[in-house]
């Protein structure tokens, strides 16, 4: 037998209101109530964030581009100095396209616009870090990153892309301006991860780099002989 | 279809079954087969594997290249939908700050719970594994033994399938012959680790996961598992019929389209559905079991989540399979008159001895993996092989600082690449480059990197369990669950000793640590309650009524219509992956349950 009930009749308002504040302040205490005892210091509420992002039951089985879930940032310019950045860090060779031709800048892109928290961080890195990049190419050759000539990009890249290993107190030592110039290499070595990331999980990249799964087959092999033999393993 | 809305159920079932997971599953399966009217009871949507699984989709189909975000922690093409570790209006309480006491609660919330996106791996507990307190003076022992539930593991290897092999190994049991499907060869890297593994003592054999390497025996099994019940033979017949072997490729997490992985959407429920004594209620969120004067379980009061309706179902029995902290929830949240403190909770000890796997992780590089001509590594989708605990004599002797044992997972990653692929290669090509020396780089060492994951048992203590917070509900007013958590210096040990055999099993590849170095203290290593969702106990099961919450059959000592399948009456938690354990004990308890319906005791 079926008894139904509305079940807004039945919600505790009070309670409801009060988690949902919770959630606002993000893992917040709960407040305190004269109703309730008050709860022991370091209790906290774990609570679902507020997304505007796909949701927790996006379609799988279309295909994405970036820009089709949310509003992409780069300007114009940006967007120019993003792919060629991507052309530079992964160019073009025997045996596949550059990251610009494959538009991994989009992806970047999509990356930093991105609604949730683990990318929040990257978005103000790459932004400043694009900017810096101009700032730096600007005062060496006065002209904006995407303008200058190869040779000062190739020139520039060196310079960003070897990274010195250095603990928090000698950075802190840094002065200003090679602080500043540390950071951007942080933002090119993040600029880099995703360009990489972005470019081998395309087809072309998947190809690339040797990958020949995600093809059903009758049966799964093992491993060549001559291949074991080279690493030194037993051969079957 | 019998997948109805909640103003289709029938006046009265024969069992009620809260949860459409590995146990709910089980449950529903074993009773439907023998004639029992069945209602499930699922809190999330239905969902449809054959139709729903992206197979083949690669990393640049879909958002962030399918990078983990709040709403798929386990990544865009994860099986899971509308669950994880946070679920919008179902908020948990933590009890405390401290970092070593946090516990995550995942929540799968759809139908087939989380046997859509798990491991599969699928290991028997051993005979020590029901008895460590005789071994060893802690925990508790189980009020059975090996001997009781091996049969139910042959049953629920055969109808599952589960590839593996018989090793003999100590407390690690054999199937008998015939059970188990072929391993898949193991990989390069697993044999290189195999291989130099043998340096240090740890034993490398193949793995058992839930995977058909080949098509099961439809014709003889069926007659196995359903002796002398003509319709079930031919309904499990069909339904193996329908299962297609793995076809070496697109990772197990996102379901399984062809059916070659056990999930209880794709093995369990279809043949339960074809019987035609099952309904199955999607998005109904138990609150409650109902009971009546004198303590009998009535049925359950479930939310309609597509009307916000309350509903009454009604039954001769009830099956608790939420998962086991939920179950709790709603053993605590079935307050009366002859339960004040909750259903079956006479002793108060509903909530008690919340257990998790105990893991941690180290990752290396080997440079003999190097730049390995291309090669088809996706296998069966995950491990084809692990080290099973080899240390119980030493551990027996007092020459180790923790008392139980730990497995080892690793994976040789030479699959399809991820977004990490080309990160933080800067210590092994001089501190970082660019251009075609960079593209090479990243050609260089992909595959190049090993990551060991340990898998350990965790004693259960006093400091964690699980209560009603007095305050806080979710959005359908029910009262929630508040987690205290604590580690005990048995699994704070572990880790280390994890840790240092991870180092050791890298030098012994010719590799080096990669990334985070092991850890001194094994707060610094061990991961969050929670984290390795293996959550079981709640509800322990036990010998006697006052120390436990029900009994050798999984029936709740207070309630003789009440029976708990999932893992809540976990007695303990060996280090092997609770998942096909818990469907023996499952199956088990509906046997008993079947018995008493057919003597008319409920």
């Amino acid at each position: 037998m079926n008894t139904s009930i509305p079940s807004s009749d039945r919600l505790d308002r009070r309670t409801a209101l009060k988690w949902m504040a919770t959630a606002a302040a993000s893992a917040a205490l709960l407040p305190r109530s004269r109703a309730q005892p008050a709860p022991e210091p370091g209790v906290s509420v774990v609570t679902a964030p507020m997304g505007d992002g796909y949701g927790t039951d996006p379609d799988l089985l279309r295909d994405y581009a970036p820009g089709d879930l949310w509003p992409l940032t780069f300007n114009d310019h940006q967007r120019r100095t993003a792919a060629v950045l991507c052309g530079l860090i992964i160019p073009a060779d025997n045996r596949s396209p550059s990251a610009a031709d494959l538009k991994v800048h989009d992806f970047i892109d999509e990356w930093i616009s991105s609604p949730y928290p683990a990318q929040a961080g990257d978005r103000a890195l790459i932004l400043q870090g694009l900017e810096q990049l101009d700032g730096l190419a600007q005062k060496r050759y006065g002209s904006p990153f995407a303008d200058l000539r190869i040779n000062a990009q190739a020139t520039l890249c060196d310079k960003l892309a070897k990274m010195e290993e250095m603990d928090a107190a000698t950075e802190s030592a840094l002065s200003a301006s090679d602080r500043e110039f540390r950071q951007l290499q942080r933002a090119f070595r993040r600029f880099r991860d995703l360009t990489a990331g972005g470019f081998f999980t395309t087809p072309e990249g998947l190809k690339d780099i040797g990958y020949l799964g995600n093809v059903p087959l009758a049966a799964f092999p093992a491993p060549p002989a001559d291949l074991l033999k080279r690493l030194g393993l037993p051969v079957e | 279809m019998p997948v109805i809305s909640a103003s289709q159920i029938k006046p009265e079932y024969d069992v009620i079954v809260v949860g459409s997971g590995a146990a709910g599953g089980q449950s529903a399966y074993t009773l439907t087969m023998e004639g029992v009217k069945v209602l499930m009871l699922e809190a999330g949507r239905s969902y449809e594997p054959v139709t729903e699984t992206p197979m083949f989709k690669v990393g640049s189909s879909a958002p962030l290249r399918g990078a983990s975000t709040t709403d798929k922690p386990f990544g865009f093409y994860d099986s899971t939908v509308d669950g994880g570790w946070t679920v919008p209006g179902e908020p948990y309480v933590r009890a405390s700050a401290g970092r070593e006491n946090q516990f995550k609660w995942w929540r799968p919330r759809m139908m087939g719970g989380r046997t859509n996106h798990w491991g599969r791996l699928s290991f028997r507990n051993g005979p020590y594994d029901f008895k460590p307190r005789s071994r060893d003076g802690l925990g508790f022992d189980w009020p059975i033994d090996y001997d009781d539930l091996a049969p139910y593991y042959d049953r629920v290897e055969q109808l599952i399938g589960v590839y593996g092999n018989n090793d003999g190994m100590e407390n690690t049991p054999d199937s008998p012959p015939g059970v188990l499907l072929p391993p898949p060869a193991p990989r390069v890297g697993e044999r290189l680790v195999q291989q130099r593994a043998q340096k240090i003592g740890v034993p490398i054999v193949a793995a058992h996961r839930a995977v058909l390497t080949q098509r099961q025996d439809a014709e003889n099994i069926p007659a196995k598992l359903h002796p002398n019940n003509p319709k079930a033979q031919r309904i499990l017949r069909e339904s193996m019929q329908s299962r297609a072997a793995c076809f070496w490729a697109t990772p197990c997490g996102r379901g399984c389209s062809i059916k070659a992985t056990y999930q209880s959407t794709t093995v369990h429920l279809p043949p339960a559905l074809a019987t035609g004594n099952l309904d199955i209620v999607p998005n109904a969120m138990a609150r409650e079991v109902t009971t009546d004067s004198n303590g009998k379980a009535t049925g359950v009061i479930f939310i309609d989540k597509t009307t916000g309706d309350e509903v009454q179902a009604r039954g001769r029995a009830v099956v608790l399979a939420a998962g086991a902290a939920e179950t709790v929830r709603i053993m605590l949240n079935s307050r009366s008159v002859v339960f004040p403190d909750g259903i079956a909770n006479s002793t108060g000890l509903v909530g008690k001895y919340l257990m998790d796997t105990v893991g941690a992780k180290l990752g290396g590089q080997i440079p003999l993996l190097e730049n390995l001509p291309p090669l088809n590594e996706d296998g069966a989708g995950g491990a084809h092989v692990y080290a099973p605990w080899w240390l119980y004599q030493q551990q027996l002797a007092g020459k180790l600082n923790f008392a139980r044992g730990y497995h080892i997972e690793f994976n040789t990653a030479r699959g399809q690449p991820k977004l990490d692929v080309g990160a933080g290669l800067e210590p092994l090509n001089g501190g970082g480059t660019w251009g075609r020396k960079f593209k090479d780089d990243v050609r260089r060492y992909h595959g190049s990197f090993i990551s060991f994951s340990g898998r350990g048992e965790m004693i259960p203590n006093e400091g964690t369990f699980c209560e009603l917070d007095p305050v806080v509900k979710d959005k359908w007013g029910i009262p929630v669950l508040r987690f205290h958590w604590q580690w005990s210096d048995h699994e704070l040990n572990q880790v280390v000793h994890m840790q240092q055999t991870f180092k050791q099993l890298i030098e012994a590849c010719g590799g080096k640590v990669w990334g985070e170095q092991p850890a001194a203290h094994g707060r610094d290593a061990i991961h969050p309650g929670g984290d390795i969702i293996h959550e079981v106990g709640g509800a322990i099961m036990g010998s006697t009524r006052r120390k436990s919450v029900v009994d050798a059959w999984s029936r709740t000592w207070d309630v003789p219509n009440l029976y708990l399948t999932d893992g809540a009456p976990f007695v303990s938690n060996a280090d092997k992956n609770p998942t096909l354990s818990l469907m023996a004990l499952a199956w088990r308890a509906s046997d008993h349950l079947i018995g008493e319906l057919s003597r008319g005791n409920i």
